[in-house]
């Protein structure tokens, strides 16, 4: 009973996190502190884009992150890994400001927040997608990428319906934006579809695309590649280093499939339980034998992306 | 689980403004000479502004997702705002009190919609009965409202614009027809825009909608805003042109719920479906009565009408939200398209 459901808001009540959402998020918080802009650009260029400094956070007596210290260099792929339930969605929804963390805090191009204000993370140049999916499912693909755009529309309802103003060029340039991220992400054929009507592996690229279309400084992906097929995958980890080439997009990348990560990313950090057990290149990473012992040796129970 | 679609199936035969401007030259040009005096008083003009009652909830329920059970307060809004604006503000032309008094309903829509900032579904629609029960008890209650008059009935003032008289049926339909043809077309730009697009992001995934920057609070609160302008207006169409003398007690719930059967029915989602919706709930009581006055005689009086509408329409309702959720206009384009099959391959 699909309109039911729908009539009630059940739907999709969230992707994930529903408790928090029902409780609602301040949506305005400002960078606790302002620090120090790095100056020159030698130091710009060794300074990380990201870094994520004694990040804790727990869920009553559920200790999801402990003291987890994270560094992203511009331009790098970096993979997290760890088993399910290790901590890496809660990662990447501290560093969206999905989540606010009980301690440490995050530092965002120099300015270090305690947390990420969500409504204002197109602005900083950050876009990320969702582990389970989070497309529009009533827009076609084509105007759920341009709604990547949304943030930076200026126009108001009536110069829209009017058709005056600046409407019209934000609505071409929008629609044609989208339209080059579908043909980079070979998702041309499908432009019209509705999203929801598409098969999964389609819709994770449609919303890669959406991400993708603000040209994002830090791309933010969460299992972009969980339930697909070996194919798929492959096809997949190459969009997503297209991606890093065409727009210089430094990418924070969580994927279970550990063949695909290896090839894929510049340096992995391993989850475990919350914390930290490696941060290293890949061949590192693959001889660790605390990695070998909590996560590579066992087989990967998490192929159809189950769990948050 | 189905998508709520929006009106992005092309239309096969003509181009969609083409069956838009046919209709319309229908609607002005041949109907005002072959109609009666009862279809444009009894069918046409309740039609028009439950249609536009319609749309107006659309634009909030089924586009943006924010359930509503206080349409008929902001029906009633708009009639007494408009009433009061004519009647008090010395030489304000009767288009402008329209406006006027859809801007204070859309004031009052704003109002009600802050406690959609943070409860949704079920919640939200509690929350709206507060307009619902609110406007109700300040019209009945402050006489001012309806100049003094006994249990707050209001009439309509005599109906004009730019000096041409519209009082008669014809004139009132036309009248109804010129604003509710207008507003349906701005609606159709306003879901096709990038606001209208912000909607359907919000209600399919609000989260997801907030990461990539929409602006969630206010993108609500407008949806709100315009909904109950458009409601607002029709309100004054109802009491204006239909109803010519209305009182609060006929802007109640039931009426409210009413609205939010015509979408559904209708289709949610969709500007179109808000007429198909509007169209049978008013020809299906019409259709129902002489049905059963020609079945059971007498014994179908107005009390026995009532009961059996009422069963008849419960179970219509649910019967489309199992086998056609996306309402008459999912049944009719799926109609259309095998007519027009069946046409292209003979
Ligand atoms: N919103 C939440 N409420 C309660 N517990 C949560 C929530 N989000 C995550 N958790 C818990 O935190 C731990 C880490 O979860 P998660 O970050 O989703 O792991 P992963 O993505 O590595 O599978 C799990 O024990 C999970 O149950
Ligand atoms: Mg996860």
């Amino acid at each position: 009973m699909p309109l039911a459901s729908y009539a009630l808001g059940m739907m999709d009540a969230s992707v994930y996190a529903p408790e928090v959402f029902a409780r609602g998020l301040p949506s305005t918080l400002q960078p606790s502190a302002v620090g120090v802009v790095p100056a020159g650009s030698i130091a710009t260029a060794a300074a990380p884009l990201l870094s994520l400094q004694g990040i804790g956070l727990s869920f009553g007596g559920v200790v999801a992150l402990a003291d987890i210290d994270l560094s992203v260099n511009p331009g790098e792929i970096r993979a997290i890994i760890g088993p399910n339930g290790a901590g890496k969605s809660s990662l990447i929804n501290v560093i969206s400001g999905v989540y606010r963390a009980d301690r440490g805090h995050v530092l965002l191009d120099g300015i270090r927040y305690g947390q990420v204000p969500t409504q204002r993370l197109a602005h900083l140049g950050v876009a990320r997608t969702f582990q389970n999916l989070a497309l529009f499912k009533g827009l076609s693909v084509l105007d759920n990428v341009a709604s990547g755009l949304a943030y930076k529309v200026r126009s108001n309802f009536a110069g829209q319906v009017l058709g005056i103003g600046r409407s019209r060029g934000e609505q071409r340039d929008s629609l044609s934006r989208a339209d080059q991220i579908l043909e980079f992400l070979d998702l041309t054929t499908v432009r019209d579809r509705l999203a929801g009507t598409l098969p999964y592996g389609l819709q994770k690229r449609v919303e890669l695309a959406r991400a993708l279309v603000a040209e994002p400084r830090l791309l933010l992906l969460d299992e972009p590649m969980a339930g697909m097929t070996a194919g798929e995958k492959s096809e997949m980890a190459g969009f997503v280093r297209a991606a890093r080439d065409r727009f210089a997009t430094t990418v924070v990348l969580i994927e279970h499939d550990v063949g695909v990560v290896m090839g894929l990313s510049d340096r992995i950090a391993v989850l475990d339980y919350g914390r930290k057990i490696a941060d290293a290149t890949p061949d590192e990473v693959r001889n660790d034998q605390r990695v070998i012992d909590a996560y590579l040796g066992v087989a990967s129970d998490n192929e159809d992306g189950a769990g948050i | 689980m189905t998508a709520i679609t929006s009106n992005f199936s092309a239309a096969p035969v003509l181009p969609k403004w083409m069956a838009s401007v046919l209709l319309l030259a229908f609607a002005y040009g041949v109907v005002p000479l072959i109609g009666s005096s009862y279809l444009f008083e009894a069918i046409l003009l309740p039609f028009l502004a439950l249609g536009l009652a319609g749309v107006g909830l659309n634009i909030l329920t089924g586009y943006a997702g924010q359930v509503s059970l206080g349409s008929a307060a902001f029906m009633a809004a708009g009639a007494f705002a408009a009433y009061n604006l004519n009647l008090r503000v010395e030489g304000l032309p009767l288009i402008g009190s329209i406006f006027l008094a859809g801007i204070v309903a859309a004031a009052i829509g704003i109002v009600f919609g802050l406690p959609s900032l943070r409860l949704k579904g079920f919640y939200l629609a509690v929350s709206t009965l507060a307009a619902q029960f609110f406007v109700q008890w300040a019209l009945t209650k402050f006489s001012w409202f309806s100049n003094e008059s006994a249990s707050g009935v209001i009439d309509a003032p005599r109906l004009s614009i730019g000096g041409l008289a519209l009082d008669g049926a014809v004139g009132r339909y036309l009248f109804a027809l010129t604003i509710v043809s207008i507003l349906t077309f701005l609606a159709y730009r306003l879901v096709s825009s990038q606001t209208g697009r912000n909607f359907i992001a919000i209600r399919d995934n609000e989260t997801a909608a907030r990461i990539i920057g929409i602006p969630v609070l206010k993108t609500k609160l407008l949806a709100f805003a315009i909904s109950s302008f458009i409601i607002g207006v029709a309100g004054v169409i109802w009491a204006f042109a239909y109803l010519r003398t209305v009182e609060p007690a006929g802007f109640d719930l039931d009426r409210s719920f009413q609205i939010l059967f015509i979408i559904i029915i209708g289709g949610l989602a969709s500007i179109r479906g808000a007429f198909f919706g509007a169209a049978l709930i008013v020809v299906f009581p019409l259709g129902l009565s002489r049905l059963g006055g020609f079945l059971l005689g007498d014994v179908f009086d107005s009390g026995v009408l009532d009961m059996s509408q009422r069963i008849v329409l419960g179970a219509l309702i649910i019967l489309f939200l199992i086998l056609e959720p996306d309402g008459l206009v999912a049944l009719w384009d799926r109609i259309r398209r095998r007519l027009l099959f069946a046409w292209q391959s003979t």
